[in-house]
């Protein structure tokens, strides 16, 4: 390894300086002179027409700034993919929480009071919850059917497996809403004036989808939209979509009062009214043969989308297309649809609908497992992707990937052999189960299909008057290290040192639109072009006689200072061009679904604690082939990090909803782990190179999320030998599977190997 | 003027914070962590969930860990408060720049309670076990992290202090 | 943030004396306020109504712990961490260290007190059950004076307890003779820490000649009021503990309680739960382990 190798190394965090002195600004450390706060009045109701609207007495109303969907200067929309969802509710009402009304004042305390005394009358409207009344139609709350998005992906010729089976095997699984618990909620400061438009400054993911939807409630041209990312106290795609919704609130009070307008949500209102993880329910039908393997089959893949479309038809593809795992299956139909209910619209949530479906595949193949009579580990080497065989989307797998291997180093690291054999011998006198469990995934990094084709991101580097570099994306840091690792980048293509380069700034007044921060995408694909970019900073000074073929740091930084004092400006973009190989079929949905996966196999050893019917997860092994590690202490951080936020989903996170209405919106009872929850978790890596992505990175950041919730459901089962096919699985619900479970009619569906 | 039943006026308390006396003019149950936010600007304590659970708005309160969040104004009277703010000296802190080392901060929105309770933690602990770290910080939650470069971290840091 | 402080008066007059005239003035004006950890909570969800308070947080007369030759007096401002640190709670009254290291994380430990917990009365505090099964009783203050109240009898119902509109309570004095018996206690949450309890059980037990001599066994969350299962203990006194009796103490706990579904949890599940405990207690003791 080089020595002046800067990528592959843990170099300091970028901001990390400010965080650790408590000088890093979040939004609601900022204040504004002559600012108000602002404050939503939300329907309490899941579905009505809003027939009144009083203000009570005893408030001096004419202090307050109150706006009403008749302010809305452009479309009363937040635009996104369908524009079916309002901004702020006019007429109807379609979930709990929908935004009505917007109030500001000086005083912050007063809004409470404000937003409590103002009582709004509804004629009810029949109201529907889970996706099967929404199947139903008994009831339309959305378009005809109401059905947000179908997709089928269809390869080989299905029809014709049941036939040949030897085992016909079904199963259904299904997967909760999880909150995304970002310890900083959501939080937006406005200001307006004629001249300049619109600025914002928020806690985001995406300063472009908030520009865009800017530009569109206001009626604003771009140049009059400003977006300004602030430090962000995590997103994990909580911070997708919704800052749109609440950019759009800020913007309005501060166009009609005149003044900055800064809205921050309390803990109570952003679990209640914003995004969350989609709930799913997966119907897998499996053709197997007697060896094992898997001839075919059919796979129901359903997610909720809540009242409004929002992003479900993406969240749909990529948990369609992750569907089948990493599995070869040679013939094979995947039916995916998001349906409406009348709860907040759910979201983006790390993971994207790859976390449900894959929970579903890990469980089903360790259950096609039982009725075979193989062990989860014969089953799943069986029917593993070989380089050449292709994905259910006809995907041909050209790296050289060996999941055989992986899995094998997987199994030595967590010891399983000798713990499985342990576990089934101390179980049978014990009170406290355990088990094993395991789960192999997969992860597409970047856009789906000709989703990164349809971006085309700008990304630029600007060589600085004083000879530094300056890398120019809309890419955000909340905390998985976008500064640091772009920097590193730009640094080693440039042969220069960490400490000479650094990020803008993530402002549309100054960066260009390099795509939205999600689907693992910073790194791989803005890193690529970053690297680009950097190239092209580099062959400019070279052409212009400034630079030689080899140069110092301090040689460049010269030659760059020269070049600013000389030509002005010194910026060198690069864009996104599809890979001539990548191709993807929109109509038929099949093709080159990522330019990249990563692969992995995480196992998981469990105690089931048979007095309390708790789990406690005692050891984790994340073994991940992830092309190439650029930051292994960011790198690390991203597993471990994922991994806990998966732990939680399979074991702690529930949302209790009650007419549509999160019931535990607050920190005390919708729980996250704490310290005192984690097991050890073992972070392994292998590096097999991406020819896409930056330096050979392949995307990381959700992969994580993908594997701890089946590997943990399978050790649970094998620990106590009932089947456990929803996540979350807490202790309530680990009680009554097993009291389901000691009734005499359900003996005989009981799987076949188990003690 | 809005119609309530204001029943209170503000009133003038003084306490120390970082080492510095401060009087502030305000009602006696704002909370400690509106005070030293919005009053006096240290913005390093934050609030993650306003009712205790998450510990983002720790500080030390004459060298007692509490949640800035939860603590009346009044009862600050006199007390000798530390945030974050006041822990850097011409050089960080060993368990800051631990934190930097090991990656214990990822957004950093919990990393000042964190390093805080941290700190109270070392001060009763010196030499403490990875039960004991995980027992000091178990009022902080930490969703980006999942807790093993934050462990790391103090654990470093405890060894570079004790040395 | 839900509420206006301008809508809150808070007071500190800073001895007992001061608070308890001011409580006798004008009983239910005045909202004691301790640690905060709970009453802070409310308020800053805005479920406090508009009210005055008055400090009751470092009195000296309520925050020391008083050691005689058989009995200790806690004072009701001790809070949990002080609970734990203080090595005779530790030694004789370990159900109570134990639940003090349970009640919320370290920060709200510093802050919690043991006379917050009583006298907000919620059946799923940590602390309840060890003082119902040490038989503590409550020294309750006034500007008419002490009295005395056995804590068996002090909760009447849901969050409801004999303190009068003007009453504090001092100090929980417990008598010093357990050593002898085996103390038994588990907390099941929804996580590892920081978690309001889904069901807490704290137990005595002590053998001679191999039966069950004496025993005390306390619930929290199966009742509107932490709960001592006085019906179980009759049925279980005199008895080895074999595996009849264990079905017998685990058909009588189930018997005794009285769960409900609620946002933490289920009646079904806080049954059967109750019945392992009760077991699992049992068994220890049956075993003839100490401590």
């Amino acid at each position: 390894m080089n020595d002046n190798a800067i990528v592959g190394v843990s170099v300091p965090r970028k901001e990390g300086r400010d965080k650790v002195t408590g000088q890093a600004q979040y939004v609601d450390d900022m204040v504004l002179p002559n600012m108000l706060y602002g404050a939503t009045v939300r329907s309490e109701i899941p579905r009505g027409r809003i027939r009144q609207i009083t203000f009570g007495p005893g408030m001096a109303w004419d202090e307050f700034v109150i706006v009403s969907a008749k302010d809305i200067p452009g479309k009363n929309c937040v635009a996104l993919i369908a524009d079916d969802q309002p901004c702020l509710a006019e007429q109807y009402v379609n979930h709990p929480e929908e935004p009505i009304l917007l109030l500001a004042h000086p005083d912050r305390h007063a809004l409470p009071k404000a937003v409590k005394a103002i009582s709004i009358e509804y004629d009810v409207l029949p109201a529907i919850f889970t996706m099967e009344e929404s199947e139903r139609c008994s009831e339309i709350i959305w378009g005809s059917d109401n059905t947000f998005k179908m997709y089928v992906i269809e390869k080989g010729d299905v029809d014709s497996v049941w036939a040949k089976a030897d085992y016909i095997v079904e199963g259904e699984y299904t997967t909760g809403a999880q909150e995304q618990l970002y310890i900083e909620n959501n939080g937006m400061i406005a200001v307006f004036d004629p001249g300049n438009g619109i600025t914002v400054w928020g806690s985001l993911q995406c300063p472009y989808y908030v520009h865009k939807a800017l530009m569109n409630l206001c009626n604003l041209p771009a140049e009059k939209v400003r977006v300004v990312q602030v430090e962000t106290g995590g997103a994990f795609g909580g911070k997708e979509d919704y800052p749109s919704m609440i950019a759009g609130h800020a913007a309005l009070l501060a166009i009609k009062s005149g003044r900055p307008v800064k809205i921050i949500y309390d803990r109570m209102e952003d679990m209640a009214a914003t995004t969350k993880r989609h709930p799913s329910r997966t119907r897998h039908r499996t053709a197997v043969a007697k060896d094992g393997k898997i001839l075919g089959g059919t796979i129901d893949f359903t997610i909720d989308g809540g009242a409004y479309t929002t992003l479900s038809p993406v969240v749909l593809s990529r948990g369609a297309i992750h569907a089948g795992g990493p599995y070869y299956w040679p013939n094979v139909r995947i039916r995916a649809k998001a349906v409406a209910t009348n709860v907040p619209p759910h979201g983006a949530f790390r993971g994207f609908g790859a976390p449900q479906s894959l929970f579903a595949m890990e469980r089903h193949i360790d259950r096609i497992a039982q009725v075979v009579g193989l062990s989860p580990i014969e089953m799943r080497r069986q029917n593993f992707l070989r380089p050449g065989q292709t994905t259910t989307t006809d995907q041909s797998v050209r790296e050289p990937i060996d999941l055989g291997k992986l899995l094998d180093r997987a199994l030595e690291l967590s010891d399983y052999p000798s713990k499985k054999e342990r576990f089934a011998k101390e179980n049978q006198s014990r009170t406290m189960k355990k088990g094993i469990g395991i789960a192999a995934f997969l992860h597409g990094a970047g856009f789906t299909g000709s989703g990164e084709r349809y971006l085309s991101s700008v990304v630029g580097v600007e060589g600085c008057a004083d000879g530094s570099v300056r890398v120019l994306v809309s890419s955000t840091e909340f905390g998985q290290g976008t500064k640091t690792v772009l920097s590193q980048i730009a640094a080693e293509t440039l042969g220069l040192r960490y400490e000479d380069v650094d990020v803008a700034p993530a402002d549309t007044m100054e960066v260009p639109n390099s795509g939205p921060t999600v689907a693992s995408r910073t790194v791989m694909v803005v890193g690529k072009l970053v690297h680009s970019a950097a190239v092209g900073i580099r062959q400019t000074l070279k052409q212009c006689g400034l630079l030689g073929d080899s140069y110092s740091p301090e040689e460049f930084r010269a030659a760059c200072r020269n070049y600013v004092v000389s030509h002005g400006e010194f910026r060198s973009w690069a864009r996104y061009e599809a890979p001539p190989d990548i191709f993807w079929d929109d109509q038929k949905y099949c093709g080159e679904a990522y330019a990249a996966f990563a692969w992995a196999v995480y196992i998981a050893a469990v105690t089931v604690d048979l007095t309390a019917y708790s789990v406690s997860v005692d050891d984790f092994v994340a073994l991940q082939e992830v092309g190439r590690v650029l930051h292994p202490v960011l790198a690390t951080g991203q597993i471990t990090g994922g991994i806990a936020q998966a732990i939680g989903l399979s074991l702690y996170e529930k949302v209790i909803w009650q007419n549509g209405r999160m019931q535990n919106s607050q920190m005390t009872n919708y729980i996250m782990p704490t310290t005192s929850d984690l097991p050890p978790i073992r972070v392994f890596f292998e590096e097999l190179g991406n020819i896409h992505g930056a330096f050979g990175a392949k995307g990381i950041g959700e992969l994580p999320m993908d594997g701890p919730a089946p590997a943990i459901a399978n050790a649970v089962e094998d620990a106590l030998c009932a089947p456990c096919d929803a996540v979350p699985l807490l202790p309530e619900d680990i009680f009554d599977v097993l009291a389901a479970r000691s009734r005499p009619e359900d003996e005989a569906l009981s799987a076949d190997g188990c003690r | 003027m809005i119609n309530s039943s204001t029943i209170s006026a503000k009133c003038e308390i003084s306490f120390t914070v970082n080492g510095e006396r401060k009087t502030v003019c305000a009602y006696s149950m704002e909370r400690l962590l509106d005070v030293l936010r919005q009053h006096l600007g240290l913005t390093g304590p934050k609030e993650g969930c306003g009712e205790g659970e998450c510990g983002s708005c720790s500080v030390l309160m004459d060298g007692v860990l509490v949640n800035s969040c939860l603590v009346p104004l009044l009862q600050a009277k006199d007390a000798h408060i530390l945030t974050i703010e006041g822990l850097a000296g011409e050089h960080l802190h060993k368990l800051q720049q631990a934190f930097l080392d090991c990656g214990g901060a990822q957004c950093g929105i919990c990393t000042p309670g964190m390093i805080l309770a941290a700190l109270h933690l070392l001060d009763k602990k010196p030499a403490p076990t990875m039960e004991d770290i995980r027992e000091g910080l178990s009022g902080n939650l930490c969703r980006c992290t999942g807790y093993m470069q934050i462990f790391e971290a103090v654990a470093d840091a405890a060894r570079q202090i004790t040395r | 943030m839900r509420s206006d402080p301008q809508d809150y008066q808070l007071i500190a007059p800073g001895t007992l004396h001061a608070v308890v005239s001011l409580l006798a003035k004008e009983p239910g004006a005045w909202l004691p306020i301790a640690g905060g950890t709970d009453v802070m909570v409310l308020y800053a969800a805005g479920k406090l109504p508009a009210r005055k308070l008055v400090s009751i947080w470092n009195l000296p007369e309520l925050r020391r712990i008083e050691v005689f030759s058989d009995e200790i007096r806690i004072g009701a401002g001790c809070t949990y961490t002080e609970l734990r640190e203080q090595q005779i709670v530790g030694r004789e009254f370990p159900l109570l260290a134990r639940a003090a290291s349970w009640t919320g994380g370290i920060a709200n430990q510093n802050r919690g007190t043991i006379g917050g917990n009583i006298v907000n009365a919620s059946p799923a505090a940590d602390s309840l059950p060890a003082l119902l099964v040490y038989e503590a009783e409550l020294i309750l203050v006034s500007i008419r004076g002490e009295r005395r109240v056995p804590y068996l009898d002090f909760h009447t119902g849901y969050k409801t307890t004999k303190l009068a509109a003007d009453e504090l309570v001092r100090a929980v004095s417990l008598r010093r003779r357990f050593s002898e018996y085996l103390h038994h206690t588990r907390k099941v949450g929804a996580r590892s820490a920081q978690a309001i309890s889904k069901l807490c059980i704290a137990a005595l037990g002590r053998l001679a000649d191999g039966l069950v001599d004496d025993v005390r066994i306390a619930l929290g969350s199966v009742a509107p009021v932490p709960l001592r299962l006085i019906e179980t203990e009759r049925a279980v006194k005199g008895r080895g503990v074999d595996s009849s009796l264990l079905t017998l103490a685990k058909k009588a706990a189930a018997s005794e309680i009285r769960p409900i579904d609620d946002i933490r949890s289920t009646a079904r599940y806080r049954t059967e739960v109750a019945r392992n405990l009760v077991e699992e207690f049992l068994l220890r003791l049956g075993t003839g382990a100490k401590k």
